[in-house]
């Protein structure tokens, strides 16, 4: 028990800092800070429906959030949930469209593991063995090979290949019904994938904490030399860590596609794969923190509609807040730095 | 294909695409070489650009937007110097934050300030500069004279920049830092001091990019305009191998390939594949193909003085 709040400390002090932040900077442009608040909260979880599209919000963002802990744990910085979710997408709209036939038990676990794999390549592949062999900076890399996946869909659907051929906006074909995940709640954004990604979730924790292969990558993501002395095999790690990464970020895409979108959009960015970051970084890691990572960050989403709408104050609020979260728990040391200075104020006091 | 590449507007174009990405190129320069990665410059770009435009409408005066604009990109880039060098704190996450952050702050100030109407458009521009001598050149005039005088500052900066980093004493001093912190103070040289201007250099820059978007190319704000050059920069700088010129040349590989993309919006070619170029030539420049590009030995480590 003292270990958990030890563990929420960071992030609780860093959510109630940002709030706090956040309260000033809608005080000086004009905004009442607690209605603002209290609109945001009813908009994220004010009725049934409100729920629902709050957690139908966080399923993409479990998926690449556990994506990107996985390398965080493995002492890589996969950056590039983004491109790799692109992937993802693609090739689970590509699947979802193009085969007739399947019956939904076939055709949708083929369309999600099949993503799972294209996502993991697309990270392992290049990057993975980039840094595994020739010390290339996955930053870096998977950055890049994000910008390269967002451009291969635009290619894709811009009069491409995968574009709808019965209009002319840059749109995919709709998938067919036997690949669709159905709604949990009519009219919300909420599918059957919400378990999905639960157990995605439980299954990381699993594997991470209790098999071998997790104690490994965690091994290396602590000490890569330690590890190595004692026998593992780091570069073929630094692989599977990646490519594990992609493949759940690739897994977010295609259950957005199958269970929520149903075809694949023209668009510039999904925003998940950088939220992912976020995710993971405020969970310190841990798949479970994902979830209610997560939630948190998906009900800033959905509450900051409802907020523009009701108290008028920018829904990019919710950006600004996100920002703020982030520097302070990684900026956690500036609470040591203002003790230090309370104490030696302490000093001073004392001395005079 | 041939008209394109002998139409003067396509290397024009490079040019003036090339300069939003060199001078955060330049700063990242800066910044990396005394030992701080700096992912932030795309926030850091994002919020000069709405500044600059907010100080040019409010003082009637693009100069002192754009001096404005040097300004809040500075401040932001010290307090990312403060976490990051004196927090420690992990580089990546700060500048992921700092992005987050700039891309919300700016589009709430825009709807604040200025309602859903965006920026006003009696906003004043930077000039633009024709060369004299040069303008009168068949084809080389095209390309050179008439860009916006940010362009010309910028080449005036790319040699300076050159000149400080391996020809002054400071700039070696700097580059100690980057490489090996702990012989540099042994030395006697305060690296927490050098780290702090090698990111205030880099925010100087970033925010001269930042403006040029904004009040050099237009005179307006919209939201996320910098729309990842700040990232494409950084990739820029380590192809071009963490030097000033590399990473012009980068620069002008990457403005070439979004101008080329640009010219070829109505021919069978995709543009989509010209514009995925720049980022597969990194990856090869990371990897090792035609001399590999690598950092420098303490980048993005954060650094403890010993007491």
């Amino acid at each position: 028990m003292k270990n958990i709040l030890k563990e929420l400390y960071i992030p609780v002090v860093a959510v109630l800092i940002a709030i706090i932040v956040g309260s000033i900077i809608m005080l000086i442009t004009g905004f009442n800070p607690i209605t603002a608040y209290i609109s945001l909260f009813i908009g994220a979880f004010g009725s049934v429906n409100n729920i629902a599209n709050t957690l139908a919000n966080a399923v993409p963002l479990i998926l690449t959030g556990l994506g990107v802990a996985i390398s965080f744990k493995a002492g890589l910085f996969n950056i590039g949930a983004e491109g790799q979710y692109w992937i993802g997408a693609i090739v689970g709209v590509w699947i979802g469209y193009s085969f007739t036939g399947l019956p939904w038990y076939i055709h949708i676990p083929f369309a999600l593991i099949a993503a799972m794999v294209a996502g993991g390549l697309w990270a392992g592949l290049i990057p993975g063995l980039a840094k595994a062999y020739t010390g290339a900076n996955e930053v870096i890399t998977t950055m890049m090979m994000s910008y390269i996946a967002i451009y291969f869909s635009h290619f894709l659907l811009e009069f491409g290949p995968m574009m709808d051929k019965s209009g002319t906006i840059p749109q995919s074909p709709v998938i067919k019904e036997s690949a669709v995940i159905p709604f949990l709640i009519k009219n919300t954004q909420l599918s059957y994938g919400i378990f999905i990604a639960l157990a995605a979730a439980i299954f990381v924790y699993w594997l991470m904490f209790k098999t071998t292969w997790g104690f490994e990558m965690r091994a290396v993501g602590y000490n890569q030399r330690a590890a190595k002395y004692a026998g593992m095999n780091v570069p073929l790690n630094m692989v599977f860590s990646l490519g594990l990464s992609g493949a759940f970020a690739g897994l977010a895409g295609a259950v957005q596609m199958l269970g929520v979108q149903h075809r694949l959009y023209d668009s510039f960015t999904s925003g998940y794969g950088y939220t992912a970051i976020v995710v993971a970084l405020l969970a310190n890691n841990h798949p479970i923190g994902v979830i209610f990572a997560a939630i948190l960050f998906a009900a800033l989403g959905t509450g900051s509609q409802y907020m523009q709408l009701n108290a008028q104050v920018p829904g990019q609020m919710a950006d600004v807040i996100t920002g703020l979260i982030v520097f302070f728990v990684a900026a956690h040391r500036i609470a040591e730095v203002i003790k230090d200075l309370l104490a030696r104020r302490q000093k001073k006091e004392v001395k005079a | 294909m041939k008209e394109i590449f002998l139409n003067p507007q396509l290397w024009a174009a490079t040019l003036a695409m090339a300069t939003p990405l060199a001078l955060p190129a330049l700063g990242g320069t800066f910044s990396e070489r005394s030992g701080v990665v700096n992912i932030a410059m795309e926030g850091i770009m994002l919020i000069a650009a709405f500044f600059a435009v907010v100080f040019a409408h409010a003082t009637g005066s693009a100069w002192l937007g754009f001096l404005g604009a040097i300004i809040v990109g500075l401040i932001v880039a010290l307090i990312f110097a403060w976490a990051a060098v004196s927090l420690t704190a992990n580089q990546i996450i700060l500048g992921m934050a700092i992005n987050i952050f700039a891309s919300g702050i700016t589009a709430y100030l825009l709807n604040t300030m200025y309602g859903f109407t965006g920026t006003p458009t009696d906003t004043p521009m930077l000039p633009t500069i024709e060369i004299p001598g040069i303008k009168s050149i068949p084809f080389l005039g095209q390309v050179l004279s008439g860009h916006s005088v940010v362009v010309y500052l910028m080449i005036i900066i790319l040699f300076i920049s050159d000149y400080f980093l391996f020809h002054t004493n400071l700039g070696l001093r700097l580059r100690a830092v980057g490489e090996n912190p702990e012989a540099a103070e042994t030395a006697g040289i305060n690296v927490i001091k050098l780290r702090y201007l090698g990111v205030a250099l880099s925010g100087i820059l970033s925010a001269m990019g930042g403006a040029y978007l904004s009040i050099g190319v237009l005179n307006s704000f919209n939201p996320d305009m910098t729309s990842g050059r700040g990232y494409i920069a950084l990739a820029a700088m380590i192809f071009g191998k963490w030097t000033p010129f590399g990473s012009f040349g980068a620069a002008l590989l990457f403005g070439f390939a979004t101008a080329l993309s640009m010219q070829l919006q109505n021919t069978a070619f995709s543009k989509n594949i010209i514009m995925m170029l720049p980022y597969i030539v990194t990856i090869l420049a990371l990897v090792g193909v035609g001399g590999k590009s690598v950092a420098p030995a303490a980048d993005g480590v954060p650094y403890t003085p010993k007491k």
